[in-house]
């Protein structure tokens, strides 16, 4: 079965700095994949490349056995790639509805169409409506997004990264900067709307990262040192080493 | 069932009772075109309303992207430019061949002619927003407004190209001589490109052009291509630009160089941004108060520039959603049925605050008449420049009035706060 994502060889380069060595990443189809790391570690830039935010100085991404690296964002996100985004990224004087409205155009087929009253899209409108039921923002839907609670944003961040219906979902610190309640929300939010999906999530949190990965990737210094089911991760010495800081020897 | 409906009629954005009004608004803008000139039947006032017809179509078309795809152009007038050339030689060819096509269908083929330009520019041009969007945009315009007075053969040279609108095929028996006519036909374009342009905002490019000026990066991962969003959105805008170029062809039978100048982009832009480009009715009042001033203005001061430009300055400082924003600023008030407790500060505030325009409208001209020019007369007061008491006058205006109005100001400002905190606990205000 060819993985959901596959991550071979890339490097990264900014000048002479090399953020990513050697990455090699392989997501299976309807894994939930966690990547951890330090700061600094180049969890982000891993996601930057995938996503095709920045490209690769080398080396190639497949989704579902595609070659995506090279690609723009757009058209990697039309083959069913959805990503959010660390710092909240929302269209911020449109309203909770227009953003989720606006995530779901392209993938309902209607695409530049200037011929169309996009109010009078029944499919629009359903999808619209049923995505922000599930991210629980209903009742906020007139409000412009740039007004909403942190925590709010958060949510609708997942909304329009789920709106397309993407199959393979990268959700970047979903949970960054969020109480703990907050927290359990969101996750449980994330837990039911990737289900049946491939997910690969960064996240600070290792409690949520133990709790909801199948399968995790330990990033140190732009290379992944460790990959594995959590209780691999758990004990593996390299990990403990680097990551949790311990003297291994 | 019940949920379902109720759900339904909330999708649009709109409770039942705003369709209604919605289609009210635009009633009524039909009829008060038609009765204007009923009214006011002079000849002045016809070219008047003709000239805000068309600058109404101009400005509206600016919007789609200023206000809608967040592009800074200060090259707009390019299209209306190459309309008004396009009608031009259109209507001489009409005319020439003796093709059967009548007057009011010419500004279509402005706007072919605003479009055609944009379809080969736009491309390059809206690769990037932002500042090189505008630089671009600059040169450009820069670019065609010398070119239409090197090209003689197209653009006629400094004579431009005139025509004669009246020598086109009948239409209802109408000659369009009579500036009644011709304001008509404007009215009849204007309602159709305003719906137009309207329509366009509720389709699928126009919301995807409206997340495009709040987040380009986003958009790119939702499916969406901003270069594609950009090009479209400025066929469109240059399209329409065109039709009131084409309008401006046939109301003064001429398209010269100052159609496409920098002085037009820059007057379009003024217009836009004083109405307000956040709401789709902006433009409309912006065009309709700069082109009133325009025509005031000029026969009663000979520096109204300073007065569009300290115009523009307070606007930018103090309303930057221009005149639409400050009215919308009141709707959550209204609704929360908190405004009677605004209203009496802004009473307050007048007397003070037209004092201190007076004294700024006293100073300038004092400076623009002193080395000669008539006496200054100010709401039927004569002023004589060089004479010490119009300077202590114009001094205890701006001072005192500024002085005042900034304490009724701060009241306006006191009396918003606590209106806006009710009309936020009844949840009518974010």
């Amino acid at each position: 079965m060819t993985a959901a994502i596959e991550v071979r060889a890339v490097e990264k380069r900014f000048g002479n700095v090399s953020i990513i060595r050697d990455l090699n990443l392989s997501v299976a189809k309807g894994e939930r994949h966690a990547i951890i790391g330090p700061n600094g570690a180049g969890k982000s830039t891993t996601f930057n490349l995938i996503s095709g935010h920045i490209k690769p100085t080398s080396g190639e991404v497949k989704l579902n056995g595609d070659v995506i690296s090279g690609l723009q964002p757009f058209e990697i996100n039309r083959r069913g790639l959805s990503r959010s985004f660390q710092v909240t990224n929302v269209f911020a004087r449109m309203s909770v509805w227009e953003n989720v409205r606006c995530a779901v155009l392209w993938a309902t087929g209607h695409r530049y169409a200037f011929w169309k009253n996009v109010d009078s899209l029944p499919e629009v409108r359903e999808r619209t409506a049923q995505i922000l039921d599930d991210i629980h923002l209903t009742h906020r839907r007139d409000v412009p997004a740039g007004l909403l609670t942190y925590a709010e944003q958060r949510e609708l961040e997942i909304g329009i990264t789920i709106a397309s219906g993407a199959t393979v979902v990268l959700l970047d610190e979903p949970t960054a900067g969020m109480s703990n309640a907050e927290t359990e929300r969101a996750m449980a939010l994330i837990r039911r709307l990737t289900e049946g999906k491939t997910l690969v999530i960064v996240e600070h949190d290792m409690s949520v990262v133990f709790g909801l990965a199948d399968r995790i990737s330990v990033l140190v210094y732009g290379h992944i040192i460790a990959s594995g089911t959590p209780e691999e991760i758990r004990r593996d010495p390299k990990v403990k080493e680097a990551y949790l800081g311990e003297e291994a020897h | 069932m019940t949920t379902a409906t109720t759900s339904t009629s909330n999708m649009t954005g709109k409770p039942a009772g705003d369709g209604l009004r919605f289609y009210g608004v635009w009633l009524i803008g039909v009829i008060s075109l038609i009765v204007l000139p009923m009214i006011f039947s002079s000849g002045g006032s016809l070219t008047s309303f003709s000239l805000i017809g068309i600058a109404i179509v101009f400005a509206l078309s600016y919007n789609i992207l200023l206000g809608q795809t967040g592009l800074l152009s200060f090259g707009h007038a390019v299209h209306y430019g190459l309309g008004g050339f396009a009608a031009c030689h259109m209507m001489n060819a009409v005319v020439s061949h003796g093709w059967p096509i009548p007057l009011p269908f010419i500004p279509l083929f402005g706007g072919l002619g605003g479009l055609m330009f944009a379809v080969i520019i736009g491309w390059v041009m809206t690769k990037r927003a932002g500042t090189v969007f505008a630089m671009i945009s600059l040169g450009i315009g820069e670019l065609v407004a010398s070119s239409s007075l090197i090209l003689r053969s197209v653009f006629g040279g400094e004579a431009g190209i005139t025509t004669d609108r009246t020598a086109l095929p009948k239409m209802f028996g109408w000659s369009f001589g009579p500036q009644l006519q011709v304001y008509y036909l404007i009215a009849f374009w204007l309602v159709l490109a305003a719906i137009a342009m309207y329509a366009l905002t509720r389709t699928p490019l126009g919301r995807i052009s409206n997340a495009v000026r709040d987040n380009p990066e986003r958009v790119q991962f939702i499916g969406y291509d901003p270069h594609v969003v950009r090009y479209l959105a400025f066929c469109f805008a240059g399209f329409f630009a065109g039709i009131a170029g084409g309008l401006a062809a046939i109301n003064f039978e001429i398209a010269n160089s100052a159609y496409l100048g920098a002085i037009q982009s820059g007057l379009v832009l003024f217009s836009t941004f004083i109405g307000g480009t956040a709401y789709f009715f902006g433009p409309i009042l912006g065009a309709i108060l700069v082109t009133y001033l325009q025509l005031g203005l000029t026969s009663v001061t000979s520096v109204w520039q300073l007065y569009f430009g300290i115009i523009f300055i307070g606007i930018v400082m103090f309303s930057p959603g221009g005149i639409a924003g400050l009215l919308m600023m009141h709707r959550p008030l209204v609704r929360a049925g908190t405004l009677w407790t605004v209203i009496p500060s802004y009473f307050v505030a007048v007397v003070p605050t037209v004092a201190l325009a007076c004294g700024v409208i006293l100073t300038i001209e004092t400076v623009a008449r002193y080395s000669g020019g008539e006496a200054i007369n100010l709401f039927g007061i004569a002023f004589n420049p060089k004479s010490p008491m119009t300077w202590l006058s114009a001094v205890v205006l701006v001072f005192g009035g500024a002085f005042l109005a900034r304490l009724t100001w701060r009241r306006i400002a006191d009396a918003w706060d606590r209106a806006a905190t009710v009309a936020r606990d009844r949840g009518y205000l974010a």
